[in-house]
Parts: C-alpha cells; sequence; structure tokens
C-alpha cells in the first residue's frame, strides 16, 4: 500500500538534460510546480465539498472522501464505454450528487437535534458503505484506463504540461467560478447563505432549510465527483482507496484555509498541491502525508480559524 | 480449544481494549479518530523491548503503556482548545502523522514492517483485557466516574461547581492512549508481523464502531462491540464481502434508533433484576 497506487503523484521525466545542470533545476522545480498545482486543483475541489457542508450546516461530512471515489468511477464507467470526457464528467457529479443527496436524508436529516459527532458518525457509516460497495462491485485492484484519453503537451517555456493537466486545472477553474456565482449571485445562494447565518431566522423569512440543506449536500457532492473523475483521468487508473488516501486529505485542505470561510481552500489546495508534490520530491514520498497532515495540527492548534480567517470574534460572511 | 477459536478469542480481547481506549476518551466528552496511532506508538514500543531489548512481555507492555500515555497526556493539552469537529480532524491527523512517521521510521523496517515478535497465548491477552476492563468498571462506579460525566455533560458548569475539567480530559486522553498501547502491544505479539498499514484510520474507525455499536455509555459497551465486530463475520459467511457495508449500515441504523448503542445502563440494570426474580 505505501508508496503505491494512484495517489502517488508521478514526477514527469520524459525529457533528457541537455541543457546545464542549473537550467535542469529549475526546469523540474517548474515542471513540479504544475504537478502541484494538479493535484492542488484536485484537492481545492473536495476540500470546497467538504467546506460548503460545514460552512452551511457545521457539520464534518466524512462520506465525501468516498464520494469523491465514487465520481472517480462513475467517470470510468462512461470512458470506458468510450463516451468522451465532459459525459463522463457529468456523470460523475451526477451520480455523486445523487448517492450525496441519499447521504443526506439517511445521514443527516434525522440528526439534526443531536450533538454534532453524531452526524459524523452516521456519515462515517456511509463511508464505509460506499467504499466496501465500491470494492465488490469494481475490485480492489486499480481499474485502469487501457488508452489516454486526451494525449499530447504543451510547451511553457522550459516546461511542459499536459492536455489532461490543462483539462484538470481549466475544468477545476470553471467549476470554481460557477460555485462562487452560484453562491454570490443567485436566490439559491442568498438561501444557502442565509441558512449558514441563522437557520431558524432563515425558515422565519420563508426560506425552505430542508431543501436548502439537501442542496448544500447534493452541490457538495457533485464537486467531490467532478474531482473524483479529473484525478482518474489524470492519473489513468483509480481504486477503492483513494478515497482515504487522497480523499480525507482534503480535510486538512480544508482546516488549512480556514472552516469559517469556505474560499479559504482556494489558497490552501494549491497550496497543499505544491507543498506535497514538492516534498516527493526533494525528500520523499513516504514523508507526504506526515507533512500534510502535520500541517493541519500546527493551523487547528496555532490559528484554529485557518490562514485565511481573521480573528476570534470572526462574524463575518462564512459562505 | 483449537487453534480457530483461540484466534477469533484473541482478536476479540484485542479490540476490546483499543475500543476500550476510545471509551474512556468518549466519556469525558471527547471523539478520538486516531487511537490506531496510540496502538501503533504502543505495538512499536512492545515488538522494539522485547526483540531487541530482550524484555520480557509485560514488563514491555507497561513502559508501552506508560510512554504512550504520556504521549496522550502531551497531545491531550493543546487538544482541549478544540471541541467537537475540529478535535475528531486533529486526531484523525494525529493517527495520519503517526502512520507516516512508522512508515519513514527505517530503524524498525519502514514500509516492510517488523517481526520476531513471540507468540502469546488466548489467556495472556485475556489477562489484560478483563483486567483492563474490571478497572474501568470500577472507576464508573467510583465517585471519580460523576465529576468524569459532568464533565462530559456541561464543560462549564462542572468547572463553575469546581471541578478540574482540564485534569479530568486530559487524564482520560492519557489513559485512552496507554490503554491503545497495551492493545497495540498484544496486537504486535498476536500477529507477530507489524506493519504501519495495521494502524491506519480504518483501524481507528474499527475501534470507534465497536464502542458506538456495543453502547457508548457503559464500559460493557466495548465488550459487546468488540464481540459483534468478531463474531458476526464468523457466523454470516454469506456476508463476508459485505461483512463492511452490513456494519456501515448496522451503524447508522444503531444511532437512528438506539443512539446509546446496544447495552446501556437501563438495559443492564433490567438484566440484572430479571437474573434475581
Amino acid at each position: 500500500m505505501p508508496g503505491a497506487g494512484p495517489g502517488v503523484p508521478k514526477t514527469r521525466s520524459n525529457a533528457t538534460p541537455t541543457s546545464p545542470i542549473s537550467f535542469w533545476d529549475a526546469f523540474v522545480l517548474i515542471q513540479q510546480l504544475v504537478n502541484g498545482l494538479t493535484l492542488g486543483a484536485v484537492y481545492t475541489l473536495i476540500a470546497l465539498s467538504f467546506s460548503l457542508v460545514m460552512g452551511v450546516l457545521g457539520v464534518l461530512n466524512l462520506a465525501i472522501a468516498e464520494l469523491f471515489m465514487l465520481g472517480g468511477y462513475f467517470g470510468f464507467a462512461i470512458l470506458l464505454a468510450r463516451l468522451p470526457l465532459p459525459v463522463a464528467l457529468v456523470a460523475g457529479m451526477a451520480g455523486a450528487a445523487l448517492v450525496a443527496a441519499i447521504v443526506e436524508r439517511i445521514g443527516y436529516q434525522p440528526f439534526r437535534g443531536a450533538p454534532v459527532v453524531t452526524p459524523m458518525l452516521s456519515t462515517l457509516g456511509f463511508s464505509i458503505i460506499l467504499q466496501n460497495v465500491a470494492t465488490n462491485v469494481w475490485g480492489s485492484d486499480p481499474l485502469q484506463l487501457s488508452d489516454e484519453v486526451l494525449s499530447g503537451r504543451f510547451n511553457i517555456g522550459p516546461a511542459s504540461i499536459s492536455a489532461i493537466q490543462l483539462v484538470v486545472l481549466s475544468v477545476t477553474v470553471l467549476l470554481v467560478a460557477s460555485l462562487a456565482f452560484l453562491v454570490q449571485q443567485t436566490s439559491i445562494g442568498r438561501a444557502l447563505r442565509a441558512v449558514a447565518e441563522n437557520r431558524d431566522v432563515a425558515r422565519l423569512l420563508g426560506v425552505p432549510a430542508g431543501r436548502i440543506t439537501l442542496i448544500a449536500f447534493m452541490l457538495s457532492g457533485s464537486l467531490a465527483g467532478a474531482a473524483g473523475v479529473l484525478i482518474g483521468v489524470h492519473y489513468a487508473a483509480i481504486t477503492p482507496y483513494i478515497g482515504v488516501e487522497v480523499g480525507l486529505k482534503a480535510i486538512a485542505v480544508m482546516v488549512i484555509g480556514g472552516t469559517t470561510r469556505i474560499w479559504g481552500s482556494l489558497i490552501a489546495g494549491p497550496l497543499i498541491g505544491i507543498v506535497e508534490v514538492m516534498t516527493v520530491a526533494y525528500v520523499g514520498s513516504q514523508i507526504r502525508d506526515f507533512v500534510v497532515y502535520g500541517l493541519m495540527i500546527l493551523i487547528l492548534l496555532l490559528r484554529p480559524q485557518g490562514l485565511l480567517g481573521s480573528g476570534r470574534g470572526d462574524q463575518s460572511q462564512r459562505v | 480449544m483449537s487453534m480457530y477459536y483461540a484466534g477469533i478469542l484473541s482478536d476479540i480481547g484485542i479490540l476490546l481494549l483499543g475500543a476500550l481506549s476510545v471509551y474512556i476518551i468518549l466519556a469525558t466528552g471527547q471523539l478520538s479518530l486516531g487511537n490506531a496511532g496510540f496502538m501503533g506508538i504502543g505495538a512499536y514500543i512492545t515488538s522494539w523491548l522485547t526483540v531487541e531489548a530482550g524484555l520480557p512481555i509485560t514488563v514491555a507492555l507497561v513502559i508501552a503503556a506508560l510512554v504512550s500515555g504520556a504521549i496522550g497526556v502531551a497531545v491531550g493539552f493543546p487538544a482541549l482548545r478544540l471541541k467537537g469537529i475540529y478535535l475528531a480532524m486533529a486526531t484523525l491527523g494525529f493517527g495520519e502523522v503517526v502512520r507516516s512517521f512508522l512508515l519513514n521510521f527505517a530503524a524498525m523496517g519502514g514500509p516492510e514492517g517488523f517481526h520476531g515478535m513471540h507468540h502469546i497465548s488466548t489467556g495472556y491477552i485475556w489477562t489484560w483485557a478483563v483486567s483492563v476492563l474490571v478497572l474501568v468498571m470500577l472507576i464508573e462506579a467510583s465517585p471519580i466516574w460523576l465529576e468524569i460525566r459532568a464533565v462530559r455533560d456541561d464543560e462549564t458548569a462542572a468547572g463553575l461547581v469546581g471541578l478540574n475539567a482540564t485534569e479530568i480530559k486530559v487524564g482520560a486522553f492519557g489513559c485512552g492512549a496507554a490503554v491503545a498501547a497495551i492493545a497495540g502491544g498484544l496486537f504486535a505479539h498476536h500477529h507477530v508481523y507489524i506493519e504501519p498499514g495495521n494502524f491506519s484510520f480504518e483501524r481507528s474507525v474499527d475501534l470507534v464502531l465497536a464502542v458506538i455499536l456495543g453502547g457508548s455509555t457503559v464500559a460493557s459497551g466495548a465488550l459487546a462491540g468488540a464481540v459483534m465486530l468478531v463474531i458476526l463475520p464468523e457466523y454470516l459467511r454469506f456476508l463476508a464481502e459485505w461483512r463492511f457495508a452490513a456494519f456501515g449500515a448496522l451503524l447508522i441504523a444503531m444511532l437512528l434508533v438506539r443512539r446509546q448503542g446496544l447495552l446501556d445502563r437501563a438495559l443492564l440494570r433490567f438484566a440484572w433484576r430479571g437474573s434475581r426474580a
């Protein structure tokens, strides 16, 4: 398990060092930055998925790590049926959103009045179920794409970016922009923010809070599903354990960005992606989880509001 | 007793200790998702002491429990700032940090794992399991438990009536860590081989599962949970591949209909009266 599987960011070394050493170093560094940004984009999406539910409802939905994995498998099923990537992306998002809706109805709604730890445990129950189902349906060996969905590389100065990496980055930007638009500009977004601020007052003002929590869960699920499809095509492989290996780490990303503000993930995602890839390249792949979770614990203890959050009396907008 | 039943009984005993480690911390209202980390610490320290330093297993277990307990206190102090979900996330991170450290700990095999331990008997495992269970039950019957419950129910109010909430919460973390280390040490000497993957997030989840299913308000709940988690898959063979899904569903169902788990004080009292009538 350690060091194997698609959880390991690949270091691309397909160019030969013809230039002087210092130039080669710079090349490797830029290449690593590109790889780190790609991984960071996926982290950003999952972290947003976590913090959307956390921000609106104050609940940690542990099933998100497995929704991410499931989204990847849904996308793979479409790709293996020789359908194009956009279809796979939509299928991954829709499938994960649907499962998220089930999680909300059974795993969150009945526990609204319970202590915050209870819904976290029930979503943990869902994550156990989902991982088991994926293992039984698709097997515990990695499922691989026989041929690349997109081939080709583009050169940016000394480094190069693959078409897939470009897709991952642009889809992420597109999704984040759509989410921002939805939350800031639409009536659904206004209702989300109202429920996040004060559920009871929002209900008094006529916001259908039950439906809004369902929407929050489904939005969050679709982001996780999209991230799953993206990381699946990026590594051209997926396993049932990717949720625990990669998805859970997005919790660290969310905490580092700040749980009180969902947009903190936009900074923390790329940051952690780059830190992780750099750690793998220059220190060793075994130590990367240590660094990422260690950073999370430091942030929790020293700056619980996250990198972006302001002081303790933070009463500003959360979503 | 055949090897098969001995193996099952040993598994139950080790899981019981692991579940108790979660229970002790949970009794003060803190949920730890990282107790596999303490188990790993205990497993590696105990194994090093018996294999490399040649100490007897009991001495090694006691030393491992003390070291892990000290680490638990060290972790518990800063964790006082965190509550509920934030504490759960921090402990999850702690567990992963420990696993990742063990992966890099080349002196004891790193990712290859560590072996050379002597196998221990089921009776030895159960001596530890029963001793710790009885100890926890004795504490439950003592006035200290009232203080622990007060801290769990309302920390501020407990502080106002003069209880030292800090001492109780940190103490619980230390005790939980020590018990988890014993579970880890016994695990290592039962399986005679350990690797960092043994002490992952899934292990922490198993321990929490045993407590929540068996009963999170009485120590005997940990026993019921450990028995359920080990025995059910053995007797429901048709569930073999789906046992985790079954446990996940059982967890959700239990939270829906009986949040305190299978056993609770009322049920135990009822059973006690029934047996005397």
